[in-house]
Protein backbone atom coordinates (compact mmCIF):
# COMPACT_ATOMS: atom_id res chain seq x y z
CA UNK A 1 0.00 0.00 0.00
CA UNK A 2 3.18 2.28 1.14
CA UNK A 3 4.32 1.48 -2.30
CA UNK A 4 0.98 2.17 -3.98
CA UNK A 5 1.02 5.37 -2.53
CA UNK A 6 4.10 6.79 -3.03
CA UNK A 7 3.96 5.63 -6.62
CA UNK A 8 1.00 7.77 -7.05
CA UNK A 9 2.45 10.70 -5.79
CA UNK A 10 5.66 10.53 -7.82
CA UNK A 11 3.18 10.06 -10.90
CA UNK A 12 1.40 13.38 -9.81
CA UNK A 13 4.64 15.18 -8.82
CA UNK A 14 6.53 14.52 -12.03
CA UNK A 15 3.47 15.42 -13.88
CA UNK A 16 2.36 18.55 -12.51
CA UNK A 17 4.83 20.20 -9.99
CA UNK A 18 8.08 19.04 -11.64
CA UNK A 19 6.16 19.54 -15.33
CA UNK A 20 8.50 18.05 -18.08
CA UNK A 21 7.63 21.09 -20.78
CA UNK A 22 7.42 24.30 -18.23
CA UNK A 23 9.65 23.72 -15.59
CA UNK A 24 12.33 20.95 -16.67
CA UNK A 25 12.20 22.19 -20.55
CA UNK A 26 12.23 19.14 -22.19
CA UNK A 27 10.70 18.86 -25.37
CA UNK A 28 10.19 22.53 -26.24
CA UNK A 29 10.67 21.94 -29.69
CA UNK A 30 7.61 20.09 -30.70
CA UNK A 31 5.90 21.96 -27.47
CA UNK A 32 6.36 24.85 -29.85
CA UNK A 33 6.25 23.19 -33.17
CA UNK A 34 3.20 20.94 -33.00
CA UNK A 35 0.82 22.75 -30.86
CA UNK A 36 -0.77 24.67 -33.64
CA UNK A 37 -3.69 22.62 -33.68
CA UNK A 38 -5.26 20.89 -31.15
CA UNK A 39 -5.87 17.34 -33.29
CA UNK A 40 -2.20 17.11 -33.48
CA UNK A 41 -0.91 18.28 -30.44
CA UNK A 42 -3.30 14.87 -29.12
CA UNK A 43 -1.45 12.72 -31.68
CA UNK A 44 1.82 14.35 -30.91
CA UNK A 45 1.16 13.86 -26.88
CA UNK A 46 -0.29 9.80 -27.35
CA UNK A 47 3.41 8.84 -29.24
CA UNK A 48 5.06 10.38 -26.64
CA UNK A 49 3.47 8.11 -23.84
CA UNK A 50 3.72 5.24 -26.09
CA UNK A 51 7.23 5.87 -26.94
CA UNK A 52 8.68 6.78 -23.61
CA UNK A 53 7.22 4.09 -21.45
CA UNK A 54 8.45 2.12 -24.37
CA UNK A 55 12.12 3.72 -23.93
CA UNK A 56 11.59 3.31 -20.08
CA UNK A 57 10.98 -0.27 -20.38
CA UNK A 58 13.88 -1.10 -22.62
CA UNK A 59 16.48 1.53 -21.37
CA UNK A 60 16.38 0.45 -17.32
CA UNK A 61 17.06 -3.13 -18.60
CA UNK A 62 19.00 -2.85 -20.85
CA UNK A 63 21.48 -0.09 -18.33
CA UNK A 64 21.31 -2.66 -15.37
CA UNK A 65 21.43 -6.15 -17.12
CA UNK A 66 23.77 -5.56 -20.03
CA UNK A 67 25.82 -2.18 -19.93
CA UNK A 68 26.86 -2.35 -16.29
CA UNK A 69 27.79 -5.98 -16.11
CA UNK A 70 29.64 -5.90 -19.33
CA UNK A 71 31.65 -2.82 -18.22
CA UNK A 72 30.53 0.14 -20.11
CA UNK A 73 28.33 1.85 -18.35
CA UNK A 74 29.57 5.02 -19.99
CA UNK A 75 27.96 4.35 -23.29
CA UNK A 76 24.36 4.69 -22.27
CA UNK A 77 23.55 7.24 -24.20
CA UNK A 78 24.63 6.38 -27.15
CA UNK A 79 22.82 3.20 -26.43
CA UNK A 80 19.92 4.97 -25.42
CA UNK A 81 19.68 7.24 -28.45
CA UNK A 82 20.19 3.57 -30.75
CA UNK A 83 17.43 1.95 -28.64
CA UNK A 84 15.25 5.25 -29.30
CA UNK A 85 15.61 5.75 -33.21
CA UNK A 86 15.25 2.18 -33.77
CA UNK A 87 12.33 1.72 -30.98
CA UNK A 88 10.30 4.79 -33.03
CA UNK A 89 10.96 3.26 -36.31
CA UNK A 90 9.49 -0.28 -35.60
CA UNK A 91 6.85 1.22 -33.78
CA UNK A 92 6.11 2.90 -36.67
CA UNK A 93 6.10 -0.38 -38.72
CA UNK A 94 4.00 -2.19 -36.20
CA UNK A 95 1.22 0.33 -36.22
CA UNK A 96 1.15 0.58 -39.90
CA UNK A 97 0.29 -3.46 -40.07
CA UNK A 98 -1.76 -3.31 -37.28
CA UNK A 99 -3.72 -0.29 -37.31
CA UNK A 100 -3.92 1.68 -40.28
CA UNK A 101 -6.37 4.59 -38.53
CA UNK A 102 -4.03 4.88 -35.83
CA UNK A 103 -1.01 5.95 -37.95
CA UNK A 104 -2.29 7.94 -40.32
CA UNK A 105 -3.00 10.15 -37.21
CA UNK A 106 0.26 9.47 -35.24
CA UNK A 107 2.34 8.58 -38.31
CA UNK A 108 3.79 11.88 -38.93
CA UNK A 109 4.78 12.54 -35.50
CA UNK A 110 6.85 9.24 -34.80
CA UNK A 111 10.02 10.55 -36.57
CA UNK A 112 9.65 13.86 -35.16
CA UNK A 113 10.39 11.86 -31.55
CA UNK A 114 13.35 10.79 -32.23
CA UNK A 115 14.81 14.48 -31.65
CA UNK A 116 12.46 15.29 -28.81
CA UNK A 117 14.35 15.63 -25.55
CA UNK A 118 11.99 13.90 -23.44
CA UNK A 119 12.20 10.75 -24.35
CA UNK A 120 15.72 10.65 -24.17
CA UNK A 121 15.72 12.93 -20.54
CA UNK A 122 13.57 10.46 -19.30
CA UNK A 123 15.77 7.47 -19.94
CA UNK A 124 19.03 9.02 -19.04
CA UNK A 125 17.18 10.83 -15.81
CA UNK A 126 16.25 7.04 -14.38
CA UNK A 127 19.80 6.47 -15.16
CA UNK A 128 21.60 9.37 -13.19
CA UNK A 129 19.63 9.36 -10.60
CA UNK A 130 19.58 5.98 -9.77
CA UNK A 131 16.25 4.94 -10.05
CA UNK A 132 14.39 1.26 -9.49
CA UNK A 133 12.32 -0.07 -11.93
CA UNK A 134 9.16 1.18 -10.03
CA UNK A 135 10.45 4.59 -9.65
CA UNK A 136 11.79 4.52 -13.20
CA UNK A 137 8.36 3.98 -14.53
CA UNK A 138 6.49 6.44 -12.58
CA UNK A 139 9.11 8.80 -14.07
CA UNK A 140 8.43 7.62 -17.45
CA UNK A 141 4.46 7.35 -16.68
CA UNK A 142 4.31 10.67 -15.12
CA UNK A 143 6.67 13.04 -17.79
CA UNK A 144 4.92 11.79 -20.43
CA UNK A 145 1.35 12.44 -19.39
CA UNK A 146 2.51 15.66 -18.53
CA UNK A 147 3.88 16.65 -21.61
CA UNK A 148 0.64 15.13 -23.65
CA UNK A 149 -1.62 17.41 -20.58
CA UNK A 150 0.07 20.23 -21.34
CA UNK A 151 1.03 20.12 -25.21
CA UNK A 152 -3.11 19.39 -25.57
CA UNK A 153 -3.77 22.98 -23.09
CA UNK A 154 -1.32 25.12 -24.96
CA UNK A 155 -2.87 23.70 -28.50
CA UNK A 156 -6.40 24.95 -27.12
CA UNK A 157 -4.91 28.33 -25.64
CA UNK A 158 -3.29 28.92 -29.39
CA UNK A 159 -5.81 28.06 -31.37
CA UNK A 160 -7.46 31.00 -29.76
CA UNK A 161 -4.41 33.69 -30.14
CA UNK A 162 -4.78 33.34 -33.29
CA UNK A 163 -7.90 35.59 -33.65
CA UNK A 164 -6.44 37.70 -30.58
CA UNK A 165 -5.52 41.45 -31.59
CA UNK A 166 -2.10 40.81 -30.53
CA UNK A 167 0.84 43.48 -31.07
CA UNK A 168 2.25 43.13 -34.73
CA UNK A 169 5.66 42.23 -33.15
CA UNK A 170 4.59 39.39 -31.05
CA UNK A 171 2.43 38.21 -33.09
CA UNK A 172 3.17 34.14 -33.85
CA UNK A 173 6.14 32.78 -31.19
CA UNK A 174 6.26 35.74 -28.96
CA UNK A 175 3.00 35.48 -27.65
CA UNK A 176 3.06 31.86 -27.40
CA UNK A 177 5.75 32.13 -25.03
CA UNK A 178 4.52 34.67 -23.15
CA UNK A 179 1.27 31.90 -22.48
CA UNK A 180 3.39 29.22 -21.86
CA UNK A 181 5.35 31.77 -18.90
CA UNK A 182 1.27 32.38 -17.36
CA UNK A 183 1.03 28.60 -17.82
CA UNK A 184 4.29 27.91 -15.91
CA UNK A 185 3.67 30.52 -13.13
CA UNK A 186 0.54 28.77 -12.62
CA UNK A 187 2.01 25.77 -12.11
CA UNK A 188 4.79 27.24 -9.95
CA UNK A 189 1.53 27.24 -7.53
CA UNK A 190 1.57 23.88 -6.90
CA UNK A 191 5.13 23.95 -6.08
CA UNK A 192 5.36 21.93 -2.10
CA UNK A 193 2.31 20.44 -2.60
CA UNK A 194 3.79 17.11 -1.55
CA UNK A 195 6.81 18.78 0.56
CA UNK A 196 4.86 17.29 3.82
CA UNK A 197 4.29 13.64 2.02
CA UNK A 198 7.28 12.89 -0.28
CA UNK A 199 10.71 12.56 1.55
CA UNK B 1 39.73 19.03 -54.62
CA UNK B 2 36.93 21.06 -56.70
CA UNK B 3 37.48 22.91 -59.10
CA UNK B 4 34.64 25.38 -58.97
CA UNK B 5 35.49 29.07 -58.58
CA UNK B 6 34.57 30.03 -55.33
CA UNK B 7 33.55 33.52 -54.73
CA UNK B 8 35.56 35.76 -52.92
CA UNK B 9 34.75 36.21 -49.10
CA UNK B 10 32.46 32.59 -49.41
CA UNK B 11 34.71 31.59 -46.28
CA UNK B 12 33.42 35.25 -44.31
CA UNK B 13 29.97 34.96 -45.50
CA UNK B 14 29.66 31.48 -44.15
CA UNK B 15 31.46 32.20 -41.10
CA UNK B 16 29.05 34.95 -40.20
CA UNK B 17 25.80 33.79 -41.48
CA UNK B 18 25.56 31.34 -38.72
CA UNK B 19 25.55 34.69 -36.25
CA UNK B 20 23.12 36.52 -37.89
CA UNK B 21 21.31 36.01 -40.68
CA UNK B 22 20.79 32.57 -39.44
CA UNK B 23 21.34 32.15 -36.02
CA UNK B 24 19.93 28.90 -35.18
CA UNK B 25 18.47 29.47 -32.09
CA UNK B 26 16.70 33.00 -32.76
CA UNK B 27 16.29 32.66 -36.16
CA UNK B 28 15.39 29.20 -36.68
CA UNK B 29 14.46 28.34 -33.13
CA UNK B 30 16.21 25.29 -32.94
CA UNK B 31 18.19 24.10 -29.56
CA UNK B 32 15.67 25.81 -28.02
CA UNK B 33 15.82 23.09 -24.37
CA UNK B 34 19.41 24.18 -23.48
CA UNK B 35 18.66 27.79 -24.47
CA UNK B 36 16.03 28.19 -21.40
CA UNK B 37 16.98 25.42 -18.79
CA UNK B 38 21.07 26.30 -18.65
CA UNK B 39 21.00 30.32 -19.02
CA UNK B 40 20.55 30.84 -15.42
CA UNK B 41 23.81 32.13 -15.28
CA UNK B 42 26.47 33.56 -17.80
CA UNK B 43 28.87 31.60 -16.74
CA UNK B 44 26.73 28.10 -17.26
CA UNK B 45 25.59 29.33 -20.57
CA UNK B 46 28.89 30.36 -21.58
CA UNK B 47 29.86 26.52 -20.61
CA UNK B 48 26.71 24.93 -22.47
CA UNK B 49 27.78 27.03 -25.67
CA UNK B 50 31.21 25.44 -25.82
CA UNK B 51 30.42 22.10 -24.99
CA UNK B 52 27.82 22.46 -27.82
CA UNK B 53 30.28 24.22 -30.48
CA UNK B 54 32.63 21.70 -29.42
CA UNK B 55 30.20 18.95 -30.47
CA UNK B 56 29.30 20.52 -33.51
CA UNK B 57 32.72 21.27 -34.64
CA UNK B 58 33.94 17.28 -34.27
CA UNK B 59 30.70 15.72 -35.68
CA UNK B 60 30.64 18.35 -38.58
CA UNK B 61 34.28 17.74 -39.73
CA UNK B 62 33.67 13.74 -39.57
CA UNK B 63 29.96 13.70 -41.30
CA UNK B 64 31.81 15.61 -44.05
CA UNK B 65 35.00 12.86 -43.98
CA UNK B 66 32.54 10.40 -44.49
CA UNK B 67 29.97 11.95 -46.56
CA UNK B 68 30.78 9.57 -49.51
CA UNK B 69 30.94 6.54 -47.55
CA UNK B 70 27.80 6.29 -45.54
CA UNK B 71 25.03 5.44 -47.47
CA UNK B 72 21.83 7.35 -48.42
CA UNK B 73 19.50 4.81 -46.47
CA UNK B 74 21.24 4.97 -43.14
CA UNK B 75 22.00 8.26 -42.99
CA UNK B 76 20.20 9.68 -39.90
CA UNK B 77 21.27 6.74 -37.70
CA UNK B 78 25.00 7.29 -38.46
CA UNK B 79 24.76 10.64 -38.10
CA UNK B 80 23.10 10.31 -34.54
CA UNK B 81 25.56 7.14 -33.25
CA UNK B 82 28.68 9.85 -34.67
CA UNK B 83 26.92 12.75 -32.42
CA UNK B 84 26.10 10.54 -29.11
CA UNK B 85 29.59 9.44 -29.57
CA UNK B 86 31.12 12.69 -29.36
CA UNK B 87 28.79 14.14 -26.82
CA UNK B 88 29.90 11.42 -24.75
CA UNK B 89 33.15 12.22 -24.84
CA UNK B 90 32.20 15.56 -23.90
CA UNK B 91 30.18 14.36 -21.09
CA UNK B 92 33.62 12.16 -19.83
CA UNK B 93 35.98 15.46 -20.37
CA UNK B 94 33.62 17.73 -18.46
CA UNK B 95 33.30 15.17 -15.59
CA UNK B 96 36.63 14.86 -15.23
CA UNK B 97 38.00 18.37 -15.20
CA UNK B 98 35.36 20.83 -14.79
CA UNK B 99 33.16 18.78 -12.37
CA UNK B 100 31.31 21.82 -11.40
CA UNK B 101 30.34 22.63 -15.24
CA UNK B 102 28.67 19.06 -15.09
CA UNK B 103 26.86 18.83 -12.30
CA UNK B 104 25.49 22.39 -13.58
CA UNK B 105 24.30 21.25 -16.85
CA UNK B 106 22.99 17.97 -15.66
CA UNK B 107 21.56 16.31 -18.04
CA UNK B 108 21.55 18.69 -20.49
CA UNK B 109 25.24 17.63 -21.92
CA UNK B 110 23.91 13.98 -22.80
CA UNK B 111 20.82 15.83 -24.86
CA UNK B 112 23.06 17.56 -27.03
CA UNK B 113 22.87 14.55 -28.70
CA UNK B 114 19.05 15.43 -29.24
CA UNK B 115 19.84 19.52 -30.30
CA UNK B 116 18.22 19.35 -33.93
CA UNK B 117 20.80 22.29 -34.98
CA UNK B 118 23.80 19.44 -34.70
CA UNK B 119 21.64 16.98 -36.75
CA UNK B 120 20.52 19.39 -39.12
CA UNK B 121 23.92 20.68 -39.85
CA UNK B 122 25.21 17.44 -39.89
CA UNK B 123 22.05 16.72 -43.07
CA UNK B 124 21.88 19.84 -44.41
CA UNK B 125 25.92 20.80 -44.65
CA UNK B 126 28.27 18.32 -43.27
CA UNK B 127 26.88 15.64 -45.86
CA UNK B 128 27.14 17.86 -48.56
CA UNK B 129 30.12 19.89 -48.45
CA UNK B 130 34.16 19.79 -47.93
CA UNK B 131 35.58 19.53 -44.72
CA UNK B 132 36.89 22.84 -44.59
CA UNK B 133 33.22 24.68 -45.20
CA UNK B 134 31.64 22.38 -42.65
CA UNK B 135 34.19 23.31 -40.05
CA UNK B 136 33.23 27.21 -40.96
CA UNK B 137 29.71 26.26 -40.48
CA UNK B 138 29.83 24.72 -37.47
CA UNK B 139 32.00 27.32 -36.49
CA UNK B 140 29.36 29.89 -37.05
CA UNK B 141 26.17 28.07 -35.93
CA UNK B 142 28.54 27.22 -32.56
CA UNK B 143 29.95 30.78 -32.18
CA UNK B 144 26.09 32.02 -33.25
CA UNK B 145 24.71 29.87 -30.49
CA UNK B 146 26.86 30.52 -28.02
CA UNK B 147 26.02 34.24 -28.54
CA UNK B 148 22.27 33.85 -28.63
CA UNK B 149 22.13 32.18 -25.39
CA UNK B 150 24.67 34.53 -23.32
CA UNK B 151 22.35 37.03 -24.68
CA UNK B 152 19.88 35.36 -22.51
CA UNK B 153 21.73 34.53 -20.07
CA UNK B 154 22.77 38.53 -19.23
CA UNK B 155 19.16 39.57 -18.92
CA UNK B 156 18.45 36.28 -16.45
CA UNK B 157 21.49 36.64 -14.04
CA UNK B 158 21.14 40.44 -14.37
CA UNK B 159 17.09 40.95 -13.72
CA UNK B 160 17.10 37.34 -11.57
CA UNK B 161 20.40 38.08 -9.27
CA UNK B 162 21.08 41.84 -9.62
CA UNK B 163 24.65 40.85 -10.20
CA UNK B 164 27.37 39.05 -11.97
CA UNK B 165 29.13 36.48 -10.98
CA UNK B 166 32.23 34.63 -12.10
CA UNK B 167 34.36 31.57 -10.69
CA UNK B 168 31.11 29.67 -9.56
CA UNK B 169 31.33 26.96 -12.81
CA UNK B 170 34.66 27.70 -13.86
CA UNK B 171 36.36 27.01 -11.26
CA UNK B 172 40.09 27.89 -12.05
CA UNK B 173 39.23 31.36 -11.94
CA UNK B 174 39.20 33.29 -9.40
CA UNK B 175 35.53 33.87 -7.96
CA UNK B 176 33.95 37.03 -8.16
CA UNK B 177 31.17 38.86 -7.94
CA UNK B 178 29.66 42.52 -9.17
CA UNK B 179 26.68 43.46 -7.50
CA UNK B 180 24.41 46.01 -9.59
CA UNK B 181 20.99 46.12 -8.39
CA UNK B 182 21.52 46.48 -4.45
CA UNK B 183 20.03 43.13 -2.63
CA UNK B 184 16.68 42.84 -1.90
CA UNK B 185 15.43 44.77 -5.11
CA UNK B 186 16.35 42.07 -7.98
CA UNK B 187 13.42 40.38 -9.86
CA UNK B 188 14.04 36.75 -8.41
CA UNK B 189 10.90 35.36 -11.18
CA UNK B 190 13.84 35.52 -14.18
CA UNK B 191 15.97 32.56 -12.33
CA UNK B 192 12.79 30.72 -12.37
CA UNK B 193 11.22 28.80 -15.74
CA UNK B 194 9.26 31.36 -16.70
CA UNK B 195 11.80 34.13 -16.69
CA UNK B 196 13.00 32.16 -19.19
CA UNK B 197 10.02 32.13 -21.31
CA UNK B 198 9.70 35.87 -20.50
CA UNK B 199 13.64 36.94 -21.91
CA UNK B 200 13.24 34.72 -24.66
CA UNK B 201 9.34 35.33 -26.12
CA UNK B 202 10.61 39.42 -25.76
CA UNK B 203 13.66 38.78 -27.68
CA UNK B 204 12.18 37.40 -30.81
CA UNK B 205 9.42 39.88 -29.87
CA UNK B 206 12.23 42.96 -30.48
CA UNK B 207 13.98 40.79 -33.87
CA UNK B 208 10.16 40.46 -35.58
CA UNK B 209 9.70 44.37 -34.74
CA UNK B 210 13.22 45.56 -35.98
CA UNK B 211 11.98 42.69 -39.07
CA UNK B 212 9.10 44.67 -39.21
CA UNK B 213 10.42 48.30 -39.30
CA UNK B 214 12.50 47.31 -42.31
CA UNK B 215 9.93 45.83 -44.37
CA UNK B 216 7.66 48.77 -43.93
CA UNK B 217 10.81 50.98 -44.49
CA UNK B 218 11.58 49.20 -47.84
CA UNK B 219 8.11 48.88 -48.58
CA UNK B 220 7.39 53.06 -48.21
CA UNK B 221 10.37 53.64 -50.30
CA UNK B 222 9.21 51.01 -52.83
CA UNK B 223 6.26 52.99 -52.83
CA UNK B 224 8.13 56.51 -53.40
CA UNK B 225 10.51 55.14 -56.04
CA UNK B 226 6.90 53.72 -58.16
CA UNK B 227 5.44 57.32 -57.43
CA UNK B 228 8.48 58.91 -58.93
CA UNK B 229 8.89 57.16 -61.52
CA UNK B 230 5.34 57.65 -62.55
CA UNK B 231 5.78 61.10 -62.31
CA UNK B 232 8.51 61.12 -64.73
CA UNK B 233 6.85 59.18 -67.28
CA UNK B 234 3.77 61.81 -66.74
CA UNK B 235 6.41 64.65 -67.03
CA UNK B 236 7.82 62.28 -70.04
CA UNK B 237 4.19 62.08 -71.87
CA UNK B 238 3.14 65.32 -71.30
CA UNK B 239 7.03 67.03 -72.79
CA UNK B 240 6.05 64.24 -75.36
CA UNK B 241 2.56 65.43 -76.31
CA UNK B 242 3.56 69.24 -75.80
CA UNK B 243 6.43 68.94 -78.50
CA UNK B 244 3.64 66.99 -80.39
CA UNK B 245 1.41 70.62 -80.60
CA UNK B 246 4.35 72.66 -81.37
Amino acid sequence: MKIFISFILAIVSSMLIDNVVLSRFYGICPFLGVSKKTKSSIGMGAAVIFVIMLATLICWPLYNYVLVPAGIPFLDTVAYILVIACLVQLVGLFIKKYSPTLYKSLGIYLPLITTNCAVLGVAQGNTDQGYTFLEALANGLGTSIGFFLIIVTFSCVRTRLDSANTPKAFKGLPIALITAAIMAIALMGLQGLFSGVIK
Amino acid sequence: MDKIKREKGYTKANFLKGLFVENPLFVSILGTCPALATTKTVEAAFGMGLLFTIVLLCSNVLVSLLRKLIPEEIRTPSYIVIIATFVTMVKMFTNAFLPELYSTLGVFISLIVVNCIVLGRAEAYASKNNVFDSFIDALGMGVGYTLAIILMAIFREFLGTGAFSIGTVFTFIPAAKLQIIPKGYEISLFQTPVGAFIVFALILAVIAFIKNRKAELKFNLDKQEKIRKAQEAKLKAQEAANGGNK
